[in-house]
């Protein structure tokens, strides 16, 4: 164990500290993208690129933009919040409860079972022989050993969408969420996103393409590519789109549908729900991917810039 | 001690704090994020199962990692719309509070 090992847990720790601590909602926001892109660099010292990179991108980037566009909105609402702080004995006793918590959870971390169970062997199965082709073992667990519960977590991110737009009022319904930004921006972030978007693009595609052989893959490609598009938004380039925009919805739903669609064929080609024909694996799961990169590229955003607001536009 | 037992207890730590921030505060976007921070702490717990699960030639067990990424994706999912619902709440109520005392003092009042 080195002294980065040490360095990075200890900052780690400070960073969640001053989250929780910080007196200012905003100010918490921006420890949170900090935090994440520091534990970012844990996952790497874990031996887990592709986890680093879906932290970076979803746990920091858009998670931070999501929360620090909730509490610029909520400050245009011009309510405070008004509530007692509590009591020092309530302090005290949430503190020991947590306290508790974290120890039972270090001393199950310091007692695990040894050797250590593995799935690693099936893993290594999976990225040779349904996956075949597949130089990345994680794309070949996601796309082919969990195949099944892939899908549906894309399900849960349209479920996510549609709960979230089911949020606006009534009348607003079919309309575009409000703009991220509701000044005009400034001409540097304009530059910025012009300057960016395009190569973030590019990266991002670039990501998703690399994701069969190297860490990376459809939710970290997907990820940056829906970060491009809200930095679009928030320089005012673009603004969120109509929800009952057919293009919208279409992509939004491409992603589980040709990934279902795909396994049910394998029924009659593969002879198995999900199994995918010996040899053609690596360009049906390219393809699969493909569309679920262009789903993540679409709910993400979708996400972040929140139900339909019914106000006309500026 | 090595790197990865090292991870887990600062996975644990952050659950703690999140636990904490959780409880204490009452503003509800302060809670998610607090919220989200135990998420990340259970994730980094997960973390070093997969990194200890090192075999078939792998240095990490590639299943507990795919879960965690699809973990973080659902985290995110749930966390935007439980933002939609914080703002709709707030919008709606005028006051921006989980407590429903809140609420029943707001009604009483409405009554006289």
């Amino acid at each position: 164990m080195s002294f980065l090992d040490i360095g990075l847990a200890l900052l780690v720790v400070l960073v969640a500290v001053w989250t929780i601590a910080a007196q200012d909602l905003f100010a918490s926001a921006v420890g949170y993208v900090a935090y994440g892109l520091l534990l970012a660099l844990v996952w790497i010292r874990l031996y887990a690129p592709d986890v680093a990179l879906t932290e970076a991108a979803v746990g920091s980037g858009v998670t931070g933009v999501l929360l620090i566009a909730a509490s610029k909105r909520l400050g245009a609402l011009k309510i405070a919040a008004l509530e007692a702080p509590p009591s020092l004995a309530f302090k005290l006793l949430t503190g020991v409860l947590a306290l508790l918590v974290a120890s039972a959870l270090a001393a199950a971390i310091l007692m695990l079972p040894d050797p250590p169970p593995s799935l690693a062997p099936e893993a290594a199965v999976a990225a040779e022989g349904p996956g075949a082709g597949l130089g990345n073992p994680i794309t070949a667990v996601l796309i082919s050993y969990r195949s099944f519960d892939t899908m549906l977590e894309k399900v849960v991110l349209i479920l996510a969408v549609l709960g979230v737009w089911s949020v606006g009022a009534d009348q607003a319904w079919g309309g575009a969420p409000a703009p991220l930004r509701r000044s005009k921006p400034y001409p540097a972030m304009v530059f910025l996103a012009q300057m960016l978007a395009p190569v973030g693009a590019l990266i991002g595609i670039h990501v998703f393409w690399v994701g069969a052989d190297a860490p990376g893959g459809a939710f970290q490609g997907g990820a940056l590519l829906a970060a491009m598009w809200m930095v679009a938004m928030m320089a005012r380039l673009r603004d969120p789109p109509r929800i009952d925009a057919q293009w919208l919805r279409l992509a939004l739903v491409a992603g589980p549908a040709v990934f279902l669609v795909t396994g049910l064929a394998g029924v009659v080609m593969a002879g198995n729900f999900f199994a995918y024909p010996p040899g053609l694996a690596k360009p049906i799961i390219l393809f699969i991917e493909a569309f679920m990169l262009m789903s993540i590229a679409v709910a993400l955003p979708a996400l972040v810039a929140g139900p339909p607001s019914g106000r006309s536009e500026q | 001690m090595t790197p990865s037992i090292l991870a887990g207890l600062v996975g644990a730590a952050l659950v703690g704090l999140g636990l904490y921030g959780l409880i204490l505060h009452p503003h509800p976007l302060r809670k998610l994020l607090a919220f989200n921070l135990i998420g990340s702490g259970v994730f980094l717990v997960f973390g070093i199962v997969a990194r200890r699960g090192a075999a078939a030639g792998f240095p990490f067990d590639p299943i507990p990692q795919a879960m965690i990424i699809t973990g973080i994706v659902v985290a995110f999912a749930a966390s935007a719309l439980a933002v939609a619902l914080i703002l709709r709440l707030s919008a709606k109520s005028g006051r921006v509070t989980l407590d429903p005392d809140a609420w029943a003092k707001q009604n009483g009042a409405d009554a006289k």
